[in-house]
C-alpha cells in the first residue's frame, strides 16, 4: 500500500488540494451541462415515444437502441476523434458535455416514456373530453401524474452519468478521476497512490450516495403505496 | 486515390480484420465470464444482505452493505486503475498466452478482476431484487419441513430467485458488453483498445500517410456496429423472454379468476 500511512503523502494531497477541486468542478460542470442537454433530448424523445405518429415513434426507437446499445466510451472517442480530425476540436469539456447528454439522454427517453406510459389511458382520453390540448394536457394532468414514477430511475441515471465523467479519461481527461491518475503517477507529484484514490473515491462517493440512496428509498415507499391501495382493493385512480 | 476509399481498403487488409475480431472475441469472453463469476459474488452478498440480520451475523450484513453501496457509487475507471496498481496476479498469468504477452496477460487479469468486483456489486442488488421477490411463506414451510437454512436456500429460495432475475441478469450481460470498454483506458485487448490501436496507426494502412475522418468513421463504425448487434440481439432476446414471462403469467391469473368462480377453493 503506497503511502497509506505516510503523513508525508498526506501532505502532498493537501498541498495539490487545488488539483483535486479543479477535478471535482470539472466532473461538476460536465455533469450540469450534460444533465441539461440529456434533459432536454429525453424530454424530445421521450415525447415521441409516447405520440401517435409512428414515424416519430420510429425515430425515438432508434435513437434510443442505438445510443444504449454502443458503449458511452465508444461515442466519446468517435465525436472527439470525428470533430478533431476534421479541423474543428471542440476541447475536452465539451466533449464531455456532449457525449455524455447524447448518451444519457436516451436513458433519460426511456424514463420518460416508461412514466406517461404508466399514466392509464383514460386519463388522455378524459383530458381531450375536457377540451385540454396537448400542452395542457401533458402539464395539468399527466406529468403531475408520472413525476412521482419518473423521479427515481431519473436519479439513478443521473448518478451512473456523474460516473461516467470518467469516460472523458480517453480523450485527455480534466475530470476527477484523470486528474487523480495524472497526480498519482505525475512526475512531481506521483507515488502517493493511496491517499490520492482514497480522496477520490470519498469524493464520487459522497456526491453519488445521498442520490443513489433518495432514489432507492423513494422506489421502496412508492411500491409500499401500491401494495395498499393494491390490498384495501380501492385503486386510488379509478 | 479519394480518402474514403484508403479508410475502406482497410476493411479488405485481413490482418486489421483478424485483429479487430480477435477484439470482439476477447471482449465477450471477459464479459461473459466477468458476469459468470460476478453472478456467485453477488449471490453470496445478496443472501448476507438479505438473511444475515442476527446478532452474530449482523456484521456480515454490514460488510456487504458497505461493499454493495461503495461499488455502486464510485466509477468503474477507478476500481481499473486502483487494481492495475494494487491487485496482485498470480503466477499462472504471468506467461504468454492466447497470443499476448506476459505483461498484457497480469494487465488483462488485474483490469477483469476490476470488472468483477465492480459488477458484483450491481448484480447483488439484482439478486437481492429476486430473492425479495420470493414469499416469506417459502421459507416458513421449508422450516417446517426440517430443512436447514443453506438448504431452503440452495433447493427452495435460490431456484426461484434465478427464474425470476433471468431477463435482468441478461440486461447485465449487455451492461457489461459496454462496460468491458473501459478496459481500453488501460490499454487492454478488447475490441475498444484495438480499435483505437487501428486508429492510431491508420496512416500505415490506407495508403494515403495520413489519418483523416473518414479513417474515424470507417473504424468506429465498423466497432459501433459491432457493439451494436451483439447487445441489440441480446435486448431482442430479453424483451421476447419478458413477454413470453407475461403472457405466462396473464394466463395464470386468469386460470385463477375461473377457478374462483366455479368455486374452487382459494386460500391465497
Amino acid at each position: 500500500m503506497s503511502g497509506l500511512f505516510s503523513p508525508r503523502a498526506w501532505n502532498k494531497i493537501w498541498i495539490y488540494r487545488g488539483t483535486f477541486l479543479l477535478g471535482l468542478t470539472n466532473t461538476l460542470k460536465t455533469a450540469v451541462v450534460a444533465l441539461l442537454i440529456a434533459l432536454l433530448l429525453g424530454i424530445i424523445f421521450g415525447l415521441m415515444a409516447t405520440s401517435n405518429r409512428k414515424i416519430l415513434k420510429s425515430i425515438s426507437r432508434v435513437y434510443v437502441e442505438v445510443i444504449q446499445n454502443t458503449p458511452v466510451l465508444l461515442q466519446m472517442c468517435f465525436l472527439y476523434y470525428a470533430l478533431a480530425f476534421s479541423g474543428h476540436s471542440p476541447g475536452i469539456i465539451v466533449t464531455g458535455f456532449l457525449a455524455l447528454g447524447i448518451y444519457t439522454g436516451a436513458y433519460m427517453a426511456e424514463v420518460i416514456r416508461a412514466g406517461i406510459e404508466s399514466v392509464p389511458k383514460g386519463q388522455f382520453e378524459a383530458a381531450q373530453s375536457q377540451g385540454f390540448g396537448y400542452a395542457g394536457q401533458m402539464f395539468y394532468i399527466i406529468i403531475p401524474q408520472s413525476i412521482k414514477v419518473i423521479l427515481p430511475p431519473m436519479t439513478n441515471v443521473i448518478v451512473n452519468m456523474i460516473k461516467n465523467t470518467s469516460c472523458l479519461y480517453i480523450v485527455g481527461g480534466a475530470d476527477l478521476l484523470s486528474l487523480t491518475y495524472s497526480f498519482v503517477t505525475g512526475e512531481n507529484t506521483g507515488g502517493s497512490y493511496a491517499p490520492a484514490y482514497i480522496v477520490c473515491g470519498v469524493i464520487f462517493f459522497l456526491i453519488c450516495f445521498p442520490l443513489s440512496s433518495f432514489a432507492s428509498m423513494w422506489e421502496t415507499s412508492l411500491k409500499k403505496r401500491d401494495q395498499k391501495v393494491f390490498q384495501n382493493g380501492t385503486p386510488k385512480e379509478a | 486515390m479519394n480518402t474514403l476509399d484508403g479508410s475502406l481498403s482497410m476493411l479488405r487488409n485481413p490482418a486489421i480484420i483478424k485483429f479487430i475480431l480477435q477484439g470482439v472475441l476477447f471482449t465477450l469472453i471477459i464479459s461473459v465470464a466477468a458476469v459468470l463469476f460476478s453472478i456467485v459474488i453477488g449471490t453470496v452478498l445478496a443472501l448476507m444482505r438479505n438473511y444475515c440480520t442476527g446478532k452474530q451475523t449482523g456484521v456480515l450484513k454490514a460488510l456487504s452493505v458497505i461493499y454493495i453501496e461503495v461499488f455502486r457509487n464510485t466509477p468503474l475507471l477507478f476500481w481499473i486503475f486502483i487494481c492495475v496498481v494494487f491487485c496482485p496476479a498470480p503466477g499462472f498469468v504471468d506467461r504468454q498466452m492466447f497470443g499476448l504477452s506476459s505483461v498484457n496477460n497480469k494487465l488483462l487479469f488485474k483490469a477483469a478482476v476490476a470488472l468483477i468486483l465492480y459488477t458484483s456489486g450491481v448484480i447483488a442488488e439484482i439478486v437481492r431484487g429476486g430473492l425479495n421477490s420470493v414469499s416469506h411463506g417459502q421459507i416458513e414451510a421449508g422450516q417446517s419441513q426440517g430443512f436447514s437454512m443453506l438448504q431452503i436456500m440452495w433447493y427452495i429460495v435460490l431456484p426461484q430467485t434465478f427464474r425470476a432475475i433471468v431477463p435482468t441478469l441478461l440486461s447485465q450481460v449487455i451492461t457489461t458488453i459496454k462496460d468491458s470498454s473501459f478496459l481500453a483506458n488501460v490499454a487492454v485487448i478488447e475490441l475498444m483498445a484495438r480499435t483505437k490501436q487501428v486508429l492510431s496507426a491508420a496512416n500505415r494502412y490506407n495508403g494515403l500517410n495520413s489519418i483523416n475522418v473518414s479513417d474515424v468513421f470507417v473504424l468506429f463504425g465498423l466497432a459501433a456496429t459491432i457493439y451494436f448487434v451483439i447487445n441489440f440481439s441480446i435486448s431482442m432476446t430479453v424483451r421476447n423472454l419478458q413477454k413470453r414471462k407475461m403472457s405466462v403469467k396473464v394466463k395464470k391469473t386468469l386460470a385463477l379468476e375461473e377457478r374462483r368462480q366455479t368455486g374452487w377453493a382459494y386460500n391465497g
